[in-house]
């Protein structure tokens, strides 16, 4: 039968694109797979991931179910090793006209921000990007609401059904929108790395999954691009999402960039984190791309953030106000940012940082 | 050859953002700006125009008042601009877009030693779907997140950005690439460029121009033939109030790492 998208009663699981490279696993799947897992037991279906690569190790295949898989459909080819565009959405494509999920969840990393929009224009069906949050159940969407907006939820009507409910942060990141593919199936969306948490690994899960080995139908011919080479970057880049402590810069060093970016290296040294920044510092050339926190950047909560010199438009609040502890330094005491900060200090950063630097460290030599 | 550059003019979200009553953004009170990663969409072709005397067309979907924006392109040198606006398109999601902006380009013409440039992603939607659809819809390879384009007789090769480094690609013409905007520095408008830019050809495509396309059918096209819908839109809280120290001088910042300190945050 001819595949059709509108035929949603005919789609039923929930499936998540595991990316490898170099044949390893990327932790933004183990992340997905765990949200993935909530959705399919509030439906009552199946969690499938989905493996493209070449000769992947079986325990990394089998460690899928060890994050909420119950199955991995793993399509193991040659022209399957390094990414393109094309030999993955054909291979993808293939899949789900022949298997047919009700959602699909791709890692929103730059691979799969390439891949999900081509293979949602195949397949005729909506995408929603950079989701940061995921329902499908009414009433748990209801107590989300409860927690993150303004609504009046128990005032308002709710349309019930089962379809997914994707969260992310629209116009530029200053307001949230929920966004909905009601008549086309798979429901298709990507989801920031780092926004959803990884669950404990479950060695009974991993024993338990099943590996089924897909016949891929892959030829040269589908492939219209070359892969000359894949660079890693000489400069180690900095791992902001596994960072334990965040001091972030904003607009706030525009008076001596240097400088400002100087204390917070220092800053961070002293409490043992790294540096991020707003999307107005990267944007302004100030600090590379990989130290971006926000909505366009990385999603973080580490255990203490620090914001200097940040006012904090949502975009930026977007990757951060879930951090455990926000301290935030502004000149501004109207700044947006001193709404989620846990301590504020009114003052200016090129004062105020020496300061707690010195009595950190006053503090950590006398224990 | 000829470079199609899809651009898009987007409100300034950098500054001061006019939000309406019904919690959607007031586009028409904000400042308006042509998209980062499209300029240097447009900048990368006008490179290989300086470099082949190839011609740039410039082609934005919008409203009427984005005619002012290619105006603009056209002044910093593209030949040709199109403008693609009809109430019919109003309400697109990405995959209604790309398939109006797609339709769009075909009316253009896409011959072989084409390449069709867009931004990598727009700052009000921030999606990066939109260029990968259009490929799709044209049946073109695509490469995206662009940060080094070299270009030599139909073979066109892309330094494109991973997280943590990037690919080298090579790809043959008619291809679309997605610019990141790191990709170069724009150049001005020249003051030729600007006497010249309303003797420029700018066309506007309706959707009298687009219909016989068999992309342009209204249950793939506008709000009503948009996969996606928009279920709930809403602001966040403000967060329960932390603690506002007194001051800012040394007894303040003392007496805020004594609290880190008594609660083990630090």
């Amino acid at each position: 039968m001819a595949f059709d998208s509108k035929d949603t009663a005919a789609f039923k699981g929930v499936w998540v694109f595991c990316e490898q490279r170099e044949g390893v696993i990327m932790s933004t799947s183990y992340q997905l797979l765990s949200e993935g897992r909530k959705l399919a037991n509030d439906l009552g279906v199946e969690l499938c991931g989905v493996v493209l690569g070449k000769d992947i190790k079986e325990d990394y295949l089998k460690a899928l179910g060890g994050y909420g898989a119950d199955k991995v459909y793993y399509c193991n080819h040659e022209l399957l090793d390094v990414y393109t565009t094309d030999a993955y959405t054909k291979v993808i494509c293939d899949l789900v006209e022949d298997k047919k999920p009700e959602i699909f969840l791709i890692g929103a990393t730059n691979i799969g921000r390439d891949l999900g929009p081509r293979c949602a224009a195949r397949l005729h069906t909506g995408l929603t990007a950079d989701c940061t949050h995921l329902d499908v159940d009414v009433e748990k969407y209801k107590a989300f609401l409860k927690t993150t907006s303004t609504i009046d939820v128990d005032n308002t009507k709710f349309e019930e059904n089962t379809n997914l409910k994707m969260t992310r942060p629209a116009f530029g990141g200053h307001l949230m929108a929920t966004i909905i593919c009601p008549r086309f199936r798979p429901q298709m969306s990507t989801v920031r790395p780092g926004v959803m948490q990884t669950q404990p690994y479950d060695e009974a899960g991993a024993a338990k999954t099943v590996i089924e080995n897909v016949d891929v139908k892959l030829s040269k011919e589908d492939i219209h691009v070359e892969v000359v080479e894949v660079v890693k970057a000489a400069k180690k880049m900095v791992d902001l999402i596994g960072a334990d402590v965040v001091v972030s810069v904003g607009r706030g060093i525009s008076k001596d960039v240097e400088g400002g970016i100087k204390l917070a290296e220092e800053l961070a040294g002293v409490l043992g984190g790294v540096v991020g920044s707003s999307r107005a510092v990267v944007d302004a050339g100030w600090i590379s791309a990989d130290h971006q926190v926000g909505q366009t950047g990385k999603t973080v909560h580490p255990r203490i953030y620090v914001a200097l010199g940040i006012s904090g438009a949502i975009q930026h609040l977007a990757g951060m106000q879930d951090s455990e502890c926000i301290i935030a330094v502004n000149k501004n005491e109207t700044a947006p940012i001193f709404d989620v900060a846990s301590y504020g200090i009114v003052g200016d950063l090129y004062k105020v940082t020496p300061m707690l630097i010195e009595a950190i460290r006053a503090v950590k030599a006398s224990k | 050859m000829k470079c199609i550059v899809c651009v898009k003019q987007v409100p300034d979200t950098s500054g001061v953002v006019a939000v309406k009553e019904d919690g959607t953004m007031d586009r028409a009170a904000m400042a308006t700006i042509t998209n980062h990663d499209d300029l240097a969409a447009v900048e990368a072709a006008l490179r290989i125009k300086d470099a082949t005397g190839c011609k740039v067309v410039v082609v934005s979907m919008g409203p009427p008042p984005a005619e002012g924006m290619l105006r603009e392109l056209l002044a910093m040198g593209a030949d040709e601009a199109v403008l693609v606006s009809a109430r019919e398109f109003g309400g697109s999601d990405t995959y209604a877009t790309s398939q109006i902006l797609a339709a769009a380009v075909k009316k253009i013409g896409v011959e072989d030693d084409d390449i069709i440039f867009c931004g990598r992603q727009a700052i009000d939607g921030d999606t990066a779907q939109v260029g990968p659809q259009i490929a799709e819809k044209l049946h073109l390879p695509q490469v995206s997140y662009a940060a080094e384009i070299k270009v030599e007789g139909k073979t066109v090769t892309v330094k494109r950005l991973l997280e943590d480094g990037y690919m080298t690609i090579k790809v043959q013409t008619p291809c679309l690439i997605t610019c990141v905007k790191e990709l170069n520095t724009a150049r001005y408008m020249s003051v030729g460029g600007i006497m010249e830019c309303y003797q420029k050809p700018l066309e506007i495509y309706n959707y009298e121009t687009l219909k016989d396309d068999p992309l342009i059918d209204v249950d793939t096209i506008g709000l009503k033939g948009s996969p996606t819908n928009v279920y709930k839109s809403f602001s966040p809280p403000v967060k329960g109030a932390g603690m506002m120290m007194e001051g800012a001088d040394k007894a303040t910042v003392e007496k805020l790492v004594s609290i880190l300190n008594d609660k083990h945050i630090i």
